[in-house]
């Protein structure tokens, strides 16, 4: 489907979506947190979207808020989103997992978590993926100061 | 018989952890696997990464693009030019950089012999996890002639740095039409060995053959990719889904098989190489004439806005996604890495199998542990 169509059935599905079409090759949505979930089941089941193929899930720091960014494909359909979702509450960002929805999620979660400090409600086993498990402090994160980095100086 | 039924009844087992790693060879580099294990069975397999973890994302942010190419080397190094080739095309993609088509085929035969030869590695490690040792001397063998055509023209072997933005770092040397052309008799030759040597042994056969089963669905839910999802009738392949660079002009099949069984993805494997020969073969005798580096400008700036590009490494789907706020270093830079995708799938694998096909396993998805950790 193209992107003027693909807007059209998700539009349909909640009054609380944001579609924005510059700046990427792919149509953006950006969806509130509470209704993760609910529009992630719907973008996988329907068979107009039938995005069933997670590609990639990347944590962001835009300054201010902390985001997660799902690059999801259909393998039938052939057309590829972004799903867009932030939120402002950088003390305890915490967000509905997916990882039953798209069992591609459950380490890249983990990952956002490692990084970012987000968490996932519903995660299985969510973890320190790569650094220590007593590491201090979300290393990805803009405000993160590390004194011992000589590419920062 | 009785006694064994007698003492199966009686005696409770109980289920129990055991490490496998960090440092086993079958691991293919430094990454360890909590299993929980019923007798041999195996119950539960869970991956601990990021014992090479270096931070390549974060760095990435502090440098400047033509620097961060550098960095990808060091992700797979098995499959090092087409990270850097995947760099190269974000950024000539992002800013408008044309690169004509001596850059573009010159890339191609790159990424095709970078292909070969990892799979060659593959290969030779695979036969000495299921216990040929012989397999490893021949597949490096012939590995060793890919190497030494990527030292004559690119300075180094492993990790080549030759892709830069708009175009390649040294033009090809006087002898590397020869030699690939050398190689490839040579190879088809030697490839029918393989076959001869391990597909067909009885023993390797049934230590593959229905084990370690993904369906197309499993495959697909996981977000694997590359030649392991291909082997479960997933089909994947960026360079006829998203051709780039020169995948457009040239003729091969997408292998695919359907059993999704350890041999399956072995088969694919194999395949492959035959259809990276025929391309390089299409190729090798006419490449275009021109610059094989088009003049860009000396600080790079992507324009502001997010950008991926897609290719198809030995191992799967490498991405680069990058967040710009028109600055000359990226805002967030994320690489999607296909042997982190594959990872998912290995849990499902080893359902009820036993440690040994645990190795038989972890050799079929073919990970690079250092393109894990990133």
């Amino acid at each position: 489907m193209t992107n003027t169509e693909l807007k059209e059935v998700i539009g349909s599905w909640s009054e609380n979506l944001n579609f924005v079409e510059e700046g990427s090759e792919f149509l953006i949505v950006e969806v509130p947190a509470a209704e993760l979930r609910k529009i992630a089941e719907k973008l996988k089941t329907d068979a107009n979207t039938a995005f069933d193929y997670m590609f990639s899930l990347t944590g962001v720091d835009y300054g201010e808020d902390l985001g997660l960014v799902f690059h999801i494909e259909s393998t039938t359909k052939n057309h590829m989103i972004e799903l867009k979702v932030k939120t402002s509450d950088r003390e305890n960002p915490n967000f509905d997992s997916v990882s039953d929805i798209w069992p591609a999620a459950y380490f890249n979660e983990s990952e956002a978590y490692d990084f970012f400090g987000i968490k996932f409600n519903g995660h299985k086993n969510l973890r320190r993926i790569f650094l220590d498990e007593n590491w201090i402090g979300w290393p990805m994160r803009k405000d993160y100061k590390d004194e011992f980095n000589m590419l920062t100086r | 018989m009785g006694n064994q039924q007698f003492l199966a009844d009686k005696i409770r087992t109980q289920e129990y952890h055991l490490n496998m790693g960090p440092q086993h060879p079958a691991t293919h580099g430094v990454m360890r696997m909590v299993l929980k294990l019923d007798g041999e069975e195996i119950r539960d397999v869970e991956p601990v990464m990021g014992y090479i973890h270096r931070s390549i994302e974060k760095m990435s942010e502090h440098i400047t693009y033509k620097q961060i190419i550098h960095l990808t080397d060091r992700l797979d190094y098995l499959s090092s030019h087409q990270n850097n080739e995947a760099v190269a095309l974000l950024v000539e993609k992002a800013t408008g950089i044309e690169v004509n088509d001596r850059i573009k085929v010159i890339r191609t035969i790159m990424s095709e012999l970078s292909r070969i030869a990892s799979h060659q590695l593959w290969w030779a490690v695979m036969g000495m996890d299921t216990g040929a040792l012989t397999t490893f001397f021949y597949g490096f063998r012939d590995r060793e002639l890919i190497n030494d055509i990527f030292e004559e023209t690119c300075g180094s072997r492993l990790t080549m740095n030759y892709s830069v933005i708009g175009g390649v770092r040294y033009d090809l040397h006087e002898n590397f039409v020869k030699r690939v052309k050398d190689f490839i008799v040579h190879f088809r030759k030697k490839l029918p060995e393989y076959d001869q040597l391990l597909s067909n042994n009885v023993i390797f056969r049934k230590r593959t053959e229905g084990i370690g089963i993904l369906t197309k669905e499993q495959v697909i839910a996981f977000g694997m990719n590359g030649p392991t999802a291909r082997a479960s009738g997933f089909v994947c392949d960026i360079r006829k889904k998203i051709p780039y660079s020169a995948y457009d002009r040239v003729h091969f099949e997408e292998i695919m098989a359907t059993e999704g069984d350890a041999f399956a993805r072995y088969k694919v494997r194999i395949l492959e190489m035959w259809e990276s020969m025929r391309i390089i073969e299409q190729l090798i005798d006419d490449i275009p004439e021109g610059e094989f580096k088009v003049k860009t400008k000396a600080v790079i700036k992507l324009p502001a806005g997010e950008h991926l590009q897609r290719v198809e490494t030995a191992r799967g789907d490498f991405g680069v996604y990058a967040i710009s706020d028109g600055k000359k270093n990226p805002f967030r830079l994320k690489f999607r890495s296909p042997s982190f995708a594959n990872m998912h799938g290995l849990n499902k694998m080893s359902e009820g199998t036993k440690i040994a096909d645990l190795v038989v396993n972890f050799s079929t998805i073919d990970v690079v542990v250092p393109d894990i950790d990133r």
